[in-house]
């Protein structure tokens, strides 16, 4: 070929920071490297987990040969949507029932947040969204690329390694009025710290007293207390008092469908008529982006929402995943307790979800990569869901060491 | 319940879209049961009880009795995966299969650009994803640049560059006297436009008019392609429905490649694999070597993070599954060109009637035209007929689509066509 590319001149894009460390894992030779970076579950051996009521479903669904592979309609597969807005807002939600919500199919949370972006980029008027600080790094790209304009609210203190409320309500406080703001339903990501109860009532009324308009990312429901609803209750609180609001849903963890991309996202509007409008808004972002959302992953969640048996089964399983995490952080709590590390090591028990933010600083992490080959992304964020009680011990000298000898 | 708090959406000044102006793309029968996104006339024919109606809307396959087709070879494909693995994110592995067989299916399967790596190839959600990644890539790199669409085109096409803030222009493309190709307005469009400008061709089964240029044809476009330094950026979104022969479809763009134009080309495995709903498809950019396609690709993929982070698996694996085994490979042949030939066949059923009838118009362009769809020539006005008096259901423009057509209702089109048609 002897055309010179009009694209010569690009250059190579920065590696993916969260993805990065898994690149970097793979390729220590290490036996006794461990991952902590990517935030999928990883069972007590340390696999990928697909849950036995999802390869049901998927056996239903290859064994009917009445299904076909059409189109689905451009919002997605209805009874999906339908079953996906009664599991975040709850079953009775008056919402719902009064026919204020629209639930579109979308691709896991990041499709979810960008359409829901894209929708408010063209017809909302105020165009800037606050985000906590910190947040998941895709966040930022998402909204800016939407057309948004982004800012942080306090959120994470790193001298409790708690919740920074006191700023969170100054920022949120000092924002103009009808910002957006994007909050992280439960399990916030990467600090697992969330507000309680309380603190969630006053950010509401401080919220709906400014004209805040939430934007929820709703991606580990069910994953953080194992309680499908309990991690729902930040939502059906804002919900609850009759106004609008939009919610992101990933099925991506708490279904373990990562790889099919199924996820939703849901307006609850102030009257039926403005929800049907929204909805065929919502339409016109789609069509040009994708055209129609892929059925699979849908289908799957669907077949086991709709079936009370299936759903059943489901909520023990992820039950028993959330266990698993929640022990994991007990685990490692006792066992640097036992070692004596210096240090207040309760936020690990005390945050919430599948992440840890351990305070560890970037020094010190480099040095946990390097001398024990341990990974995880440079802000000291672990995946609990990647520890076992097998690897507790490693992870606890691991950290020890980079206390005691690394500033 | 109080209404305490002001509606900040503000979203009593949003209008409702007028989806009846988007449905001269039909995405097939799934959208049609979407009561809510149908225009006026198509809730009337839906609604319609009688014997006989039929849909030629439809831009999906249909066998001869009218109903959508899972192909034999996705069957088996879909039972080998049941059950494994697979649910995490796509491993690089399995991705990168994927897109070396798809982009064998657009170079030829011996070519240099694949030995070399001399091309950025990343999954994509179907065609529509295809073109969205690289409509949004070029407006991040050329941000001054336009996109030349032909007249007519794939009514998404303006929605997609439109979204992706790139300006568009048609150029001439659809004769609608001959209702065939307007080559001599197409190939001055292409000399008139700025040196580098970018095209968006379709290699074949043009959507909506049928139309394609004939290999000589492609040569002379593709010389003035390489004169100009323009961009050609195929949508090739039903390779094997032209000729039903998966490599001669593919031969304009390989006429590009042997001429040295940098090309870039979005495929879908919608159609000509049935895949509709699991939205796979690829994107490829030619590049001068392999380190140019690794930024590249790592550019293309940022933007794919930002909006859905990556395709959905199950597709790839059928796809990457079914073209990577050499038997699967062969039965999917075997069954694109059934489906390509069952079209053609229709459309000789359909003109043969029409001239039968003796009908004042000529309908050579039934046959001449190839793919999937017929631009009937038929008006606005005869459309509206068609519907009302005959229950046939097409889009406004006259564009049927011919897999909607059986040998059980060949006929009965023929008359009703006839019969809007017969005082001229």
């Amino acid at each position: 070929m002897d055309s010179s590319s009009v694209f010569a001149n690009i250059v190579r894009a920065p590696e993916d920071a969260i993805l990065g460390v898994t690149v970097a894992y793979n390729k220590d030779s290490s036996p006794d490297k461990l991952n902590l970076g990517v935030g999928a579950y990883r069972t007590e051996e340390g696999k990928p987990l697909v849950l036995k009521v999802v390869r049901r479903a998927e056996q239903m669904l290859v064994n009917d040969n009445s299904r076909v592979k059409e189109y689905l309609p451009i919002v997605g597969l209805a009874d999906f949507n339908k079953l996906s807005a009664k599991l975040i807002f709850g079953a009775d939600s008056p919402a719902i029932q009064e026919n204020r919500v629209t639930t579109v199919q979308c691709l896991s949370g990041t499709g979810s947040l960008r359409v829901g972006a894209e929708f408010l980029a063209r017809h909302y008027h105020q165009l800037t969204i606050y985000i906590p600080n910190p947040t998941w790094g895709n966040h930022t790209k998402i909204f800016g690329l939407a057309g948004l304009s982004v800012k942080a609210y306090r959120y994470y203190d790193p001298a409790t390694r708690g919740l920074d409320f006191q700023g969170l309500l100054e920022d949120l406080g000092a924002a103009p009025s009808g910002s957006i703001v994007l909050l992280h339903a439960c399990a916030h990501n990467p600090t697992g710290v969330d507000p309680t109860i309380e603190q969630w009532e006053q950010i509401r009324q401080l919220m709906r007293s400014k004209g805040l308009l939430p934007f929820f990312d709703s991606a580990y429901q069910g994953f953080a207390s194992g309680n499908l609803d309990a991690d729902a209750g930040s939502v059906r609180m804002f919900v609850a008092d009759g106004g609008e609001c939009l919610a992101a849903q990933s099925y991506a963890k708490n279904m373990g469908l990562y790889g099919e991309r199924v996820g939703a996202l849901s307006i609850v509007c102030k009257t039926a008529d403005v929800a049907s409008r929204v909805e065929s808004q919502l339409k016109l972002v789609i069509r040009p982006m994708y055209s129609n959302p892929p059925i699979h992953g849908a289908s799957i969640v669907a077949t086991i929402l709709k079936d009370r048996d299936m759903y059943n089964e489901w909520t023990v399983e992820l039950k028993a995943m959330a266990d698993r995490i929640i022990s994991m952080r007990q685990q490692l709590f006792d066992s640097l307790s036992a070692r004596g590390t210096p240090g207040d090591w309760s936020h690990i028990i005390k945050q919430i979800g599948m992440f840890t933010f351990t305070g560890l600083n970037t020094k010190q992490v480099a040095f946990m990569t390097k001398e024990y080959h341990i990974y995880m992304t440079s802000d000291g964020r672990i995946s609990m869901a990647g520890l076992s009680s097998r690897t507790v011990p490693h992870l606890t000298e691991a950290i020890h060491a980079a206390v005691t000898r690394v500033d | 319940m109080e209404e305490i708090y002001d509606s900040p959406l503000k979203l009593h000044s949003i209008s409702m879209h007028d989806e009846y102006k988007d449905s001269t793309h039909f995405l097939g029968l799934a959208e049609i049961e979407d009561y809510s996104s149908c225009g006026m006339s198509l809730r009337l024919f839906l609604l319609t009880l009688v014997p006989t109606k039929i849909n030629l809307g439809v831009g999906a396959y249909r066998d001869d009795e009218g109903k959508p087709v899972v192909l034999q070879c996705v069957k088996e494909a879909e039972a080998k995966i049941a059950g494994c693995d697979f649910l995490e994110s796509v491993s690089s592995a399995v991705s990168s299969k994927l897109v070396e067989e798809s982009v064998k299916l657009v170079y030829g399967k011996n070519s240099d650009i694949i030995k070399e790596g001399r091309f950025a190839g990343v999954q994509a959600l179907s065609g529509t994803g295809a073109c969205r990644l690289f409509a949004e890539f070029q407006r991040r790199f050329y941000p001054e640049s336009q996109i030349y669409m032909t007249d007519p085109t794939w009514s998404n096409h303006h929605n997609i560059w439109r979204d992706a803030l790139v300006p568009e222009r048609t150029f001439h493309y659809y004769h609608p006297d001959s209702k065939g190709l307007d080559f001599s307005a197409l190939l001055d469009d292409v000399k008139n436009a700025p040196d580098g400008s970018f095209f968006l061709l379709h290699p074949c089964a043009h959507n909506p008019t049928g139309v394609d240029p004939t290999e000589e044809q492609w040569r002379e476009i593709s010389y003035l392609f390489k004169v100009k330094n323009h961009f050609p950026f195929f949508d090739m979104a039903y390779q094997g429905f032209a000729s039903g022969d998966l490599d001669r479809d593919a031969r304009s763009i390989q006429i590009f490649v042997e001429d040295g134009n940098v090309i870039g080309c979005a495929q879908s495995f919608a159609k000509n694999m049935g895949l509709y709903g699991h939205r796979v498809g690829c994107l490829n950019v030619l590049c001068n070597d392999a380190k140019q396609a690794v930024a590249i690709k790592s550019q293309l993929q940022q933007i794919a993070r930002a909006m859905y982070s990556s395709p959905p698996i199950h597709g790839i694996l059928l796809v990457s599954g079914i073209l990577s085994d050499p038997n699967m490979k062969a039965l999917w042949v075997k069954e694109v060109k059934a489906m390509a030939n069952r079209i053609q066949s229709l459309r000789t059923t359909l003109r043969k009637s029409l001239e039968q009838l003796s009908s004042p118009l000529n309908w050579e362009h039934i046959t001449n035209q190839v793919g999937m769809f017929c631009f009937s020539g038929l008006t606005p006005e005869q459309v509206d007929r068609l519907l009302r008096e005959f229950h046939i259901y097409m889009t406004l423009d006259g564009r049927m689509s011919m897999a909607g057509v059986t040998t059980g209702n060949v006929s009965y089109l023929a008359n009703a066509i006839h019969e809007v048609t017969k005082f001229g």
